[in-house]
């Protein structure tokens, strides 16, 4: 797994002094959905945002090691920091669409790269809409804001919303930790559809639900990999104590 | 829907309880904030009843009709040529104009300086441009028109036409005294942003600058006007200030630069020549309910925009 495309190499990063995530190699498999879990605090998010260099808005966060996509370091200062943000898209726990319709929220990322013609845009809505199991529910009220979707829905639409760039990695934050069941089972449909032609990177608190959506798994535990492997040795036999005891509910 | 406030007073004890020191005081706190709040209206309605009963006595008991008043030119209420005239439009320009323009000219600059203190510079922009505005809300008004009196008359005076004196320099000295007002709510709105709305337009590759065009501002537009209305009222509202710098020539001026006058400042200088219940001095209360009215509607106006964010 090491010439993966998409990987860590040594990579740490400091919140000041404080050293959130340590020294962490991990690769992500093309087209697969690799899910990190650990108790709180143990740096998972921060780790994914340093995969989209998100920490850039954080003054004091610094990042050392690499991270690789497509051969470039993204850390490199020749990066452009935009067309990389282009290719990975995010999404938060809590749904944040825009204070704007949902047709302008699906439109907005392809707009800020240049693309005016309306019929290409359309295009785009819809497609990203239906990747994200959205367009049945929404088609009629694009012009409607977004706002007025519920919380599962408004959820999906940031799904769609990261998609409309064509990004070929998507990094989820808990995306479904603030959803009811039935939109949780949604988004988790979804990922597994997504994954088809995307690589994923998901952060869960929910055991359930890394078994049942991802190809791999890591276990952080303070900042630091514990055990990083397939989905099915993780949870049927890891090679760590510590992990079974994470997995199985005794502590987390 | 049953708010919290509308729960069926209930300050006795439970039968068979006995009083303890805690529903005491529980009485005596309910008792103090409705003597404040019913005090505070009483107040309230005696200023508007007042202000009301003097204000409309120039119509029906002076006898001036509703639009010789607010759409007459000549304002001679001690009737030096002939007939009193009481047409107050000057001055009712002359209060739209200067708050308008002083809008006009600060709405900018706030919107900027909240930017810098929230989204740019964050960490010292804030430490340095807080107490700097917080200072400026704080200088008493009859600074300001000493202010604009001595440095944006004479100014004004060298550079364009005209005696300095005018529409603009009160909008300028204006938009200085309302900048605190609308960088304050902008900057509060600003703050109070959720954090994941500029995450994800960064997310989608965008720019810092094309995120807060097109995502921040749109988005905090609302509120942001409700600080425009607030500074406008303000303006509106200020008298001293303005008398200082605006010349009080009581016709509508043909330029920015010529004297002219506005209800506050009319107010001001007339009110001590005037015997009450005379009707110059009711026509000054009218001038006075009009200005009450046009607070009024600012409120509701920043009401409706609050209205609409919260959609
Ligand atoms: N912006 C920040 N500044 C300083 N410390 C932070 C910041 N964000 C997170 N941390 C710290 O970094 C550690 C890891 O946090 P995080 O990545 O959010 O963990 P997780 O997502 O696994 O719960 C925590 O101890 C947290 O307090
Ligand atoms: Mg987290």
């Amino acid at each position: 797994m090491n010439n993966a495309t998409f990987r860590t190499e040594h990579l740490s990063v400091f919140y000041g002094q404080y050293e959130a995530v340590k020294n962490i190699s991990l690769s992500f498999p093309e087209k697969s959905v690799t899910a990190l879990i650990g108790p709180s605090g143990c740096g998972k998010s921060t780790f994914l945002r340093s995969l989209n260099r998100m920490n850039d808005e954080i003054s004091q966060a610094k990042i050392k090691g690499r991270i690789w996509i497509d051969g470039v370091d993204i850390n490199d200062p020749g990066t452009d920091v935009i067309q990389l943000r282009q290719k990975i898209g995010m999404v938060w726990q809590k749904p944040n669409p825009f204070y704007k319709s949902i047709y302008e929220n699906i439109a907005f990322g392809p707009k800020y790269h240049g693309i005016k013609n309306k019929a290409e845009l359309d295009e785009i809505v819809e497609t990203s809409l239906r990747k994200a199991a959205l367009w049945d529910e929404v088609k009629d009220r694009l012009k409607q804001s977004a706002l007025s979707l519920s919380g599962g829905q408004q959820q999906r639409l940031c799904i769609a919303r990261a998609l409309s760039v064509k990004p070929g990695i998507l990094l989820l934050d808990e995306p479904a930790s603030a959803l009811d069941p039935v939109s949780t089972a949604k988004v988790e449909e979804l990922i597994t559809d997504l994954k088809k032609e995307l690589s994923i990177v998901i952060v869960t608190h929910n055991m359930q639900q890394a078994a049942r959506i991802s190809d791999y798994t890591a276990y952080f535990y303070l900042g630091s990999l514990m055990e990083h492997d397939t989905t099915e040795k993780i949870f049927t036999n890891p090679e760590q104590q510590m992990t079974q005891d994470y997995i199985s509910g005794r502590f987390g | 829907m049953k708010t919290i406030d509308e729960r069926p007073v209930q300050v006795q004890p439970a039968r068979g309880t006995r009083w303890k020191k805690h529903h005491a005081e529980d009485v005596a706190g309910r008792s103090y904030t409705f003597i404040c709040a019913a005090l505070l209206i009483v107040i309230i309605l005696s200023i508007v009843y007042f202000v009301a009963s003097k204000g409309l006595a120039t119509f029906f008991r002076d006898g001036v009709s509703l639009s010789d008043f607010l759409f007459g030119t000549t304002w001679d209420p001690e009737g030096n040529n002939g007939e009193p005239m009481y047409g107050v439009l000057p001055f009712i320009f002359g209060s739209f104009a200067t708050s308008l323009l002083a809008a006009l000219i600060a709405s900018p600059l706030s919107i900027c300086a909240s930017l810098f203190m929230t989204e740019i510079v964050p960490g010292w922009g804030k430490k340095l441009l807080q107490p700097v505005i917080e200072l400026l809300a704080g200088i008493p008004s009859v600074v300001y028109g000493f202010i604009g009196l001595t440095v944006v008359v004479p100014f004004l005076r060298n550079v364009f036409p005209g005696q300095g004196i005018g529409i603009a320099a009160g909008a300028i000295v204006l938009s200085v005294m309302i900048l605190p007002t609308i960088t304050s709510v902008a900057a509060d709105a600003l703050a109070s942003l959720p954090r994941g709305l500029k995450e994800s337009s960064f997310a989608l590759g965008a720019t810092r600058w094309q995120t807060i065009s097109r995502v921040i501002l749109p988005t905090v537009l609302p509120s942001i006007l409700t600080g425009v209305v607030l500074g406008m009222a303000r303006a509106f509202g200020e008298a001293l200030a303005v008398q200082m710098v605006i010349g009080n020539a009581p016709h509508i001026p043909r330029s920015l630069f010529e004297s002219a006058s506005t209800l506050t400042s009319v107010i001001t200088l007339d009110m001590g020549n005037t015997v009450m219940g005379s009707a110059h001095s009711n026509a000054l209360w009218s001038m006075a309910l009009a200005l009450m009215f046009m607070t009024f509607v600012f409120v509701m106006i920043v009401r409706l925009l609050e209205r609409r964010h919260r959609i």
